[in-house]
């Protein structure tokens, strides 16, 4: 089908056409004419932010709960380099994103014009690919490629700068074709040799694991329940990465819990005593290796990852496997059925054994107090008070970060949203707000820290205007937690500039921006407030003021390997011997 | 297990401080590498070599295929065998990129680079250089009384062979292409 229109409105039905239903963008000169029709109808809904960086992040967190690709509309100039953290945050988590950028006339670039900024030089080594698109009759196509690129393969952000002149002109639009361009097509279906070369692995085994990732979760819900069937049925312990929690079920009997820098004990350790090292959807970042020379050093391992380039950029393995974590799991489990369903019995009991050992080490204890909050039981409260409900979590980037990820369980996929390969500040508020416009009804929470939360608070406007009840949940500990549990560990407790001075009064704030705001500081009223907070019909800014000097544990530091994990405060001292840290 | 013993005060912590496992010989490699000519694609391939930390010894570029829109970067690179994996691995990942040949390994290729040198003196060195020249079959394509531009094709060893012979009979300029390779047989 084809049919002339301008170029602005190319750009709304080419979102109808791929099946758009929420645009987060900000309005500016040089998308005018796109505004101007999204004024004029009423299929896409658009969510206007408060900042670029918070449209961005919106759209990922709706990308990353609804497996959809997430849309951002923004001017040309400071709207596109607002985008720009948020480009770079999805670029290193895999999600996929359309950003359209409003760009000076075609006449004009080159020239310095007003709110000319080179968008496509800024944002070509944090996208996926991006566009500039300087005729109208090339519009549809682009547009339809972007989706196509965005979502194929591994997936991640893609821009496209639209000029002023090529939004009023007027072109031919072209439907968009199935099955996408032909010149990107990425390799799904993995190599059968290789596929029953891990099964014969698997078979033999004494010692294996798991290790997924976030790719799990980017392949869809099928891989997912097939992650779960092959685990399920072979009997082998699983882990995972930040990125992939949800994939398997915390309440899985196989469930390692998370592994890497600030993972459970026995994950890491099953890791680095493992014989057979199965990543499924992960990329041995260093948060999760460790030393790179003493990384999980008997095993032989085994890669699959979409991404050809993901395999043998860090760790070289023994079985690479290039293709969809989904089709490879189906594979895989047909082969292993078809060979027999053979697992080694006898070394997987050891092996189970053995972890059980670990577990008794109950890395995740910390001494709780009956005067103040400590965070690890903030989390496990909300936990408790939150289970079984239709729940989704996001999360800021720190201590608090890292406690959620230990102390809240994840049973499905989608469930969890939290800045992982580039860590960014200022993530989750946004992020939190994009879930709940996907899924209106369920309870969203942000677990924030104080600091991360100030970067993006003018979101809360965005969350008030159009009725997201997402429930801002802050830590506070008054400190850059992080920063000052390196500086405590590293830097000779050298506290250089990791307090959070001068903070507002987040109840006064919540009144400020027209919703909720809850003050907790006593453990004895601390389930009241979360019920409270659970309830309300609306946003809720929730200050849960908390111990202010806790360190996150376990802990590997930078450049050690998994088994010299920090348990708790005394193993960082050095005074304590190792089996008395242990019961700290 | 080891309780970790960090002196208050020390700052060899760092979480950048991770170094690669495997450390192997530096090798030199030519890829080929066929695009499509849209606006761009060189910068991005450029700047995966700049972003990343790979090396470029020599990059050439033009159009090969006037209605395919299709060109060939010829990229001369050197490092570990797993950087150059990743290397590839990574020019594959960019959308217009559509293939990737390593000719350093997919069997014998030729390679060829023109170079301009500008050499200027008189006398003795004047005819040293003309003599020269002939040897290496290089041909003259500028001449005055008190210069040559000497145009010279072969590989890049041949040619810096050339430079370093003509540097003490007056090199002033030279000018290099940049390697041009194509795998041998059909
Ligand atoms: C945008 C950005 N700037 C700086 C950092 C470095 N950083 C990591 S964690 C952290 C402290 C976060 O403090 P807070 O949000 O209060 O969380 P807490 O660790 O206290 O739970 C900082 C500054 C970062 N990750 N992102
Ligand atoms: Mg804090």
């Amino acid at each position: 089908m084809t049919r002339q229109m301008t170029g602005a409105r190319m750009v709304v039905q080419a979102l109808k056409d791929q099946g758009v239903d929420t645009v987060f963008g900000y309005p500016g000169g040089a998308v005018l004419p796109i505004y101007d029709e999204i004024f004029q109808q009423n299929e896409i809904n658009h969510i206007l932010v408060r900042h670029e960086q918070g449209a961005v992040h919106m759209a990922e967190g709706y990308a990353r709960s609804t497996g959809k690709p997430g849309v951002v509309l923004v001017t040309s100039g400071p709207g596109a380099t607002n985008a720009v953290t948020g480009l770079t945050d999805a670029l290193m988590d895999s999600i996929p994103l359309v950003v359209l950028t409003g760009q000076v006339p075609t006449f004009m670039i080159g020239t310095d014009g007003f709110q000319e900024a080179d968008t496509v030089g800024i944002t070509r080594p944090c996208t996926k690919h991006n566009w500039l698109v300087k005729e109208t009759d090339a519009l549809a196509a682009t547009l339809h490629e972007a989706f196509h690129v965005a979502t194929s393969g591994r997936p991640g952000p893609v821009l496209i700068d639209i000029p002023k002149d090529v939004q009023f002109a007027t072109g031919t639009y072209q439907a968009p074709v199935k099955g996408g361009t032909k010149r990107y097509q990425p390799q799904v279906k993995g190599d059968l040799d290789a596929i029953t070369a891990l099964v014969a692995a698997l078979e033999t085994a004494k010692r294996p694991v798991f290790y997924t990732g976030g790719g799990v979760i980017n392949s869809g819900k099928a891989a997912s329940q097939l992650l779960r069937e092959l685990v399920d049925a072979t009997g082998i312990p699983v882990t995972s990465t930040l990125m992939g929690l949800g994939a398997y079920p915390a309440s899985g009997k196989n469930w390692l819990g998370m592994l890497g820098m600030h993972g459970l004990y026995e994950a890491n350790l099953a890791m680095h005593g493992c014989d057979l090292l199965i990543n499924i959807g992960a990329r041995f970042d260093d948060r999760i290796t460790g030393r790179l020379d003493a990384f999980s050093p008997n095993s032989k391992k085994a890669h699959i990852d979409i991404d050809p380039s993901s395999i043998n950029k860090v760790i070289r393995v023994d079985i690479p496997i290039v293709g969809d974590v989904g089709h490879v799991l189906e594979d895989m489990l047909k082969i292993w059925k078809a060979r027999g369903r053979k697992v080694n019995s006898e070394g997987l009991s050891k092996w189970w054994a053995q972890i059980d050992e670990w577990k008794k080490v109950n890395c995740l204890s910390y001494k709780n107090s009956d005067t103040t909050i400590k965070p690890q039981y903030a989390l496990q409260r909300l936990e408790a008070l939150t289970k079984g409900m239709d729940r989704y979590i996001t999360t800021e980037v720190g201590q608090h970060q890292m406690w959620a990820a230990q102390y809240l369980g994840f049973e499905d996929p989608n469930r969890w949203m939290t800045s992982g390969g580039l860590g960014t500040m200022g993530y989750g508020l946004p992020a939190s707000i994009g879930v709940q416009v996907a899924h209106p009804d369920a309870l969203v929470v942000n677990v924030a820290g104080e600091a991360s939360w100030l970067m993006n608070m003018q979101e809360m406007g965005t969350a008030v205007q159009f009725r997201t009840p997402v429930k801002q949940f802050i830590l506070n500990n008054e400190r850059l937690g992080m920063v000052r549990q390196w500086q405590q560990l590293l830097h000779g407790e050298r506290y250089s500039h990791s307090w959070s001075d001068s903070l507002p009064d987040f109840v006064k704030l919540a009144e400020a921006f027209g919703c909720k705001g809850l003050k907790v500081s006593d453990p004895k009223d601390l389930d009241d407030a979360i019920m409270e907070m659970i309830k309300y019909d609306g946003p809720v800014i929730f200050d849960c003021l908390v111990e202010k000097h806790e360190n996150c544990f376990p802990m590997i530091p930078s450049g050690k390997p998994h088994n010299e994990m920090l348990l708790g405060d005394a193993d960082t001292q050095g005074a304590i011997g190792a089996k008395g840290a242990v019961l700290v | 297990m080891a309780a970790l013993n960090i002196k208050k005060g020390s700052n060899s912590h760092s979480a950048y401080n991770l170094r690669s496992n495997f450390s192997d010989a530096i090798e030199k490699h030519t890829l080929a590498v066929v695009v499509d000519n849209e606006a761009g694609v060189l910068a991005r391939v450029i700047g995966l070599f700049s972003g990343r930390g790979y090396n470029i010894d020599s990059l050439t570029v033009a159009e090969i295929d006037h209605a395919g829109h299709r060109s060939r970067i010829t990229i001369c690179t050197t490092g570990t065998p797993q950087t150059i994996e990743q290397i590839k691995a990574q020019l594959g990942r960019i959308v217009p990129v559509h293939e990737v040949h390593d000719l350093t390994v997919e069997g014998p290729s030729v390679e060829r680079e023109l170079a301009l040198l500008k050499v200027a003196g008189d006398g003795e060195k004047r005819v040293e250089a003309l003599r020269l020249a002939d040897i290496f079959r290089a041909s003259v394509v500028d001449s005055t009384l008190k210069s040559f531009v000497f145009e010279i094709t072969g590989t890049p060893d041949k040619i810096d062979a050339f430079a370093d012979l003509m540097r003490p009979l007056g090199l002033v300029e030279i000018a290099r292409t940049g390697v041009a390779a194509l795998s041998r047989g059909s």
